[in-house]
């Protein structure tokens, strides 16, 4: 598939309570440019019924570092969306 | 074998601290924590841990280099995956310095950061056969998780 300049896919990993919630661990997602993580929350909640129960603004990665809900996406981007972190 | 800081298999003590020991280094601080038989009240019978492993890794990296530049000490951290029963030990933490101060003000460090930003979760299991996923931020003050903690520290990639 072709990405246009107006918008990026990201690739969506989902892991423990949300990838249970949404039932799969990773979605392809496209969004406008100048899209966040925030905005990708945003369009999984339009996508998937069961992805009403993310927080607007849960913990992130992009690409395995820590981001945050406004941090911009770029085309081919794995961001990861954390559930609350229980190591230990 | 998830290597190195993540493995699937029972943790070695013994091989930990043996990993860190040398001769000018007088003391070794250490943490194991171990999977609890309760939770809120609830029976626990086993736990299952999972992670973002290429991530995890990289965190437990920096968190060990993070250590080692702010002390002189060296620092050897496993964390376990998969199931484990009550009792069994999920991480261990073995801190070699010159003096105990540094040894144990590293191994507190090293414990912390990796429960603030190491990407791993549990599954309680619990005597009636239910489960739960597992929310620290939610079972000690009863407050949503902060994104902003973590990622204001972090780095914005690219």
């Amino acid at each position: 598939m072709t990405a246009s300049v107006e918008t990026v896919t990201v690739k969506v990993l989902l892991f423990a309570s949300y990838a249970d919630w949404i039932g799969r661990d990773t979605v392809e997602v496209s969004l406008p440019a100048s899209a966040t993580v925030a905005d990708l929350v945003r369009q999984l909640r339009d996508e998937f019924p069961q992805a009403d129960r993310l927080p607007t603004r849960p913990l992130s990665a992009i690409n395995a570092v820590h981001a945050t809900a406004d941090s911009p996406l770029r085309e081919g981007d794995e961001v990861a969306l954390l559930p609350p972190l229980a190591g230990g | 074998m998830i290597s190195p800081y993540l493995t699937e298999h029972p943790l070695d003590f013994a091989s930990l601290l043996a990993s860190v020991s040398a001769s000018d280094r007088g003391g070794i601080a250490s943490f194991v924590g171990l999977v609890r038989d309760h939770h809120d009240g609830r029976e626990v019978k086993r736990l299952e841990y999972s992670a973002y492993a290429p991530m995890a890794e990289a965190e437990c990296a920096a968190i060990v280099t993070e250590a080692e530049t702010k002390w002189p000490v060296q620092v050897a951290l496993s964390h376990r995956i998969g199931t484990l029963e009550v009792g069994e030990a999920a991480v261990a933490i073995a801190v070699a310095a010159p003096h105990r101060g540094e040894a144990f003000e590293a191994c507190r460090y090293v414990i912390e950061e990796l429960k603030r930003r190491v990407p791993i979760w549990k599954r309680e299991w619990y005597a009636d056969g239910s489960s739960d996923w597992v929310n620290p931020a939610i079972a000690h003050d009863g407050s949503a998780p902060d994104e902003v903690a973590i990622g204001s520290a972090g780095v914005r990639h690219g």
